[in-house]
């Protein structure tokens, strides 16, 4: 499919081909599916909405909910405040959230509606709760949407005057389930009493029960996210899904907080275990966990020390695979990310230095058709990323590990880790069982053996 | 609990016993604000209908979300290039909503032609660039002299209609694309609308087409070519599958070039062989009209052979149906019949009046029919008939399986061919694999 893609790399100033990022809204969304009861709520035309559930359920393989607005011509003129206001009303009539969680979209923001003054001069029922955050889709990217929808829930609900306690709070970024799961099983066996926001656990990989519930039991509830007001601290993983949030949270309420990379690999899950044991014990089965991922690594040392290789994807889940790739001894060559922002480049380019690896690309606002255009100028063992790589993979033959948002053509990754000790077990069985398949794959048979 | 129904929703859900005698459903309307909607929009519709015309650079003009929710989507197979399958667009940024696209536009469709050489552009405008004031149609223009391409704007903001706006909005880009290519010469054959070749079911009806003896000269747009729609204007016939998008062109066609039409449909036993039948009754002769009885008699026969089996194992269970248009329901409907299953509900997205009284006559008293229904509406109907499988589109199956209910994709997401005799015995398969398989026995208490 990707014949046409030309080696000579040209200069492109207005055409963005097979992009590495999506809009702001979908993120918004899915932050919004991280609190209990509530429903995410598009402000623009209805097909948006529409994408964006289906995209995540392609991605999460469960039902997203969100309701629309559903612009008309006449709210483009006139402003969408009469749908917004019909909206609300239907939304609680009808489907019965604690909450809804509005984003705009290039639409509502471009026509200029201000959601402040919708929302305050509309009737609400008394135990019921709207929140927005604005979204604009020609901004960043749906990684900004989930921050921006994040610091909206703050804005609205952390409460300054929440009673301080010992209580932490953690934002784990736009990760999977099977990343929060996994974050809350090492703060459970530090014995740390913490509020996660937002939490898709429970939502996003919701059991199968022979019911459709359209809340079901999880995200975080709305009490904690006013109760963040009264947190010791914050943990915030993540650098650009998490760091406005924190900021928010910190000027609104003054609650201190470390911005922490995501906890991906050895070093990075380190820093999130010290920074929240505080100088407190770390118990023996997380040091165990550790000591099991640190032989793991030795053992598979032979098959990926130096083995040249490409990421794509969203900035902190990028930066953190290309901390782990290089303490395995791999060799990153491109690291990319289709969100804009150039302190993604110099962080992870500080990453790369402290390996003493020069020689890597890095680059943000890129785009898949120009990291192709960079693997067929200097090929690598081993691509990783969303399932969007799939193409590159076959046109240039790399083996090719799935890691990332979105995954659209495998089963089970969202129940999956990728952060913490037992995450980067999981990574580095992805990584080598790539690279391995690929030699058995390609050797002579009087060299494929059982024993590797 | 279930979910209360909203008031404006009412009109829009019947049942068999009153649709087409006693009342109609309400259809062909805006979404409720707030409801959640299982729609798409003008976009979308525009998009889906022509992308599938592989040479075409189809590029979004707009932020960049539109062009990411629909990059290599839908499953349309090409045998020829797979230009059509990359993400394109102009990926608007602040600067540009503030001082207009119209220049990133010209010079993002410069930077394709430098790099693709394509015959054809299609510049799809959505939601912001008419409000920002883009000169989109001058745009085209221009560029369209300066390159010697065709360069068709879709003018498709989301907010401007439903998804049936933007299947007419790619109608008359297909007309557009037709201007000046009227044909004199004798006419032959037929063209084929409304299939777009998912899992490579235009092939399976060119294919028969083939068999009977009748020529195809276009096909929309499922595997189409430039070149080959160009050659339209020279069929005898329109055959009309998907009759949601397709019907507005046929109709234009019609008047344009004086081509008739017929639906067909190629979905189920009955529906498949129906249509052969009156496609050669049209256009064929003594000899193809024939081959025709003799090839849908053999094929039905082995078909029926083939599925058989099955039909046992699913006789009597209970089929919902939630598809995009109203043509393709009434073809399910039919098709769960031969396979021994009464339909329990059926809904659209786009669904027509008159569809819908079809409908209304061909169920059950107490099947439920619904317009656009959300997913409360569905989850309290599939419970309250007691259905056994849901046939849908992805964001149907999640729901379907939280429910114990199997599930059968007859959308996007499909990857065997459902139309014709093939797709008889796919569909068979994929519904029986889906209620039979073991899961369900730890499922269910």
């Amino acid at each position: 499919m990707l014949d046409l893609t030309p080696k000579t790399l040209a200069d492109r100033k207005a055409l963005r081909i097979n992009p590495c990022k999506t809009c702001q809204p979908v993120g918004a969304l899915y932050a919004a599916l991280g609190v209990h009861r509530c429903m995410p709520h598009s402000h623009g035309s209805q097909g948006c909405v529409s994408y964006h559930r289906t995209f995540l359920t392609r991605h999460f393989k469960e039902p997203a909910i969100a309701a629309s607005s559903s612009f008309t011509e006449g709210a483009s003129v006139f402003g969408g405040g009469a749908n917004l206001r019909a909206a609300v009303k239907n939304i609680f009539d009808v489907y019965d959230p604690d909450i809804i969680a509005v984003h705009t979209t290039c639409l509502s923001e471009t026509i200029g509606d201000d959601l402040n003054a919708y929302i305050l001069e509309m009737d609400i029922p008394d135990d019921k709760l709207v929140v927005h955050a604005n979204t604009p889709s020609y901004v960043g990217s749906h990684v900004t949407g989930y921050a921006n929808m994040v610091a909206g829930f703050i804005r609205y609900l952390a409460d300054p005057r929440a009673p301080k306690g010992d209580r932490i709070a953690v934002f784990p970024g736009f990760v999977n389930p099977g990343d929060i799961r996994e974050l809350k099983h090492l703060l459970a066996r530090m014995g740390k009493d913490f509020i996660m926001f937002p939490d898709q656990c429970g939502v996003m990989d919701a059991p199968m029960k022979g019911v459709y519930e359209m809340y079901p039991d999880g995200g975080t509830p709305i009490d904690d996210v006013r109760a963040l007001g009264g947190c010791r601290h914050v943990y915030a993983l993540g650098h650009a899904a998490s760091e406005e949030p924190a900021d928010v949270l910190d000027k609104k309420c003054r609650v201190p907080n470390t911005v922490l990379p995501l906890p991906v690999g050895v070093a990075a899950t380190d820093a999130f275990v010290m920074a929240v044991a505080a100088g407190g014990a770390v118990p023996e089965d997380i040091e165990d966990e550790r000591g099991r991922l640190l032989d793991l690594m030795l053992d598979v040392n032979p098959h990926l020390h130096e083995r040249k290789l490409a990421i794509f994807g969203d900035p902190d889940t990028v930066a953190g695979l290309t901390a782990f790739a290089l303490e395995l001894g791999m060799h990153p060559k491109f690291v990319i990310t289709g969100t804009p922002g150039e302190a993604f480049v110099h962080r992870t380019e500080d990453i790369l230095a402290g390996y003493g690896v020069g020689d890597c690309t890095v680059k943000a606002a890129s785009d898949l058709f120009e990291l192709h255009q960079m693997v067929k100028n200097h090929p690598v063992d081993l691509l990783v990323g969303s399932s969007y790589g799939k193409q590159i993979a076959k046109a240039e033959d790399i083996p090719f590990v799935r890691l990332g948002f979105p995954i659209l053509d495998r089963y089970a990754h969202s129940y999956m880790p990728m952060v913490g000790y037992r995450g980067a077990m999981r990574i580095v069985e992805l990584l080598a069982g790539a690279i391995m398949d690929r030699y058995d794959r390609d050797c002579a048979d009087e060299d494929l053996e059982a024993v590797m | 609990m279930y979910a209360q129904i909203l008031e404006e929703r009412r009109q829009s859900i019947g049942t068999g016993g009153d649709v087409g005698r006693t009342r109609s459903i309400r259809c062909e309307t805006a979404s409720v604000s707030g409801a959640v909607s299982q729609r798409a929009c003008v976009y979308c519709g525009a998009r889906v209908v022509l992308n599938p015309i592989t040479d075409a650079f189809h590029l979004v003009h707009g932020p960049i979300g539109c062009a990411s929710y629909t990059w290599d989507i839908r499953g349309s197979l090409s045998s020829g290039s797979e230009l059509y399958r990359n993400s394109f667009s102009t990926d608007l940024q602040e600067r540009d909503v503030i001082f207009g696209g119209a220049e990133k536009l010209a010079r993002a469709i410069d930077e394709a032609v430098e790099r693709y050489r394509p015959p054809l552009i299609f510049v799809y405008c959505t939601c912001i660039v008419g409000v920002i004031g883009d000169d989109v149609d001058a745009v085209c223009r221009s560029a369209e002299a300066r390159h010697g391409v065709r360069v068709i704007p879709v003018k498709a903001p989301g907010f401007s209609g439903s998804k049936s706006t933007g299947y007419r909005l790619a109608c008359e880009a297909l007309m557009k694309l037709l201007e000046g290519h009227e044909w004199d010469g004798e006419r032959e054959g037929v063209n084929i609308l409304g299939d777009y070749n998912l899992a490579g079911e235009m092939w399976i009806i060119v294919g028969y087409m083939r068999r009977l003896g009748i020529p195809v000269a276009a096909t929309f747009t499922g595997d189409a070519s430039f070149e080959r729609l160009l050659r339209a204007p020279r069929a005898r016939l329109n055959v009309v599958q998907c009759a949601g998008s397709m019907m507005y062109l046929a109709n234009l066609m019609e008047e344009t070039f004086g081509i008739p039409w017929v639906k067909a449909s190629f979905f189920g036993l009955e529906d498949t062989s129906t249509a052969l039948r009156q496609v050669a009754d049209l256009v064929g002769d003594d000899e193809i009209r024939r081959r025709a009885r003799e090839f849908t008699e053999e094929r039905s026969r082995e078909t029926a052979k083939l599925v058989g089996p099955y039909h046992g194992r699913l006789a009597g269970k209970r089929a919902a149906i939630f598809v995009g248009g109203g043509f393709k329901a009434i073809s399910l409907v039919r098709q769960f019949r031969e396979m021994g299953m009464e339909t329990v509900l059926v809904g659209t997205q786009t669904g027509k009046a008159d569809e819908y009284e079809v409908l209304g006559r061909l169920v059950g008293p107490d099947t439920v029919i619904l317009d656009d229904a959300n997913p409360a509406e569905l989850e309290r109907f599939l419970v309250e008939r007691g259905a056994d499988i849901l046939v849908g589109g992805v964001k149907e199956r999640p729901l379907a399986y939280k429910l114990g209910i199997a599930f059968c994709d007859h959308n996007h997401e499909r990857k065997h061919a459902l139309a014709g005799y093939e797709g008889v015995e796919n569909f068979t398969r994929e519904v029986a694999s889906s209620i039979l398989s073991p899961v369900w026995r730890h499922a269910r208490g």
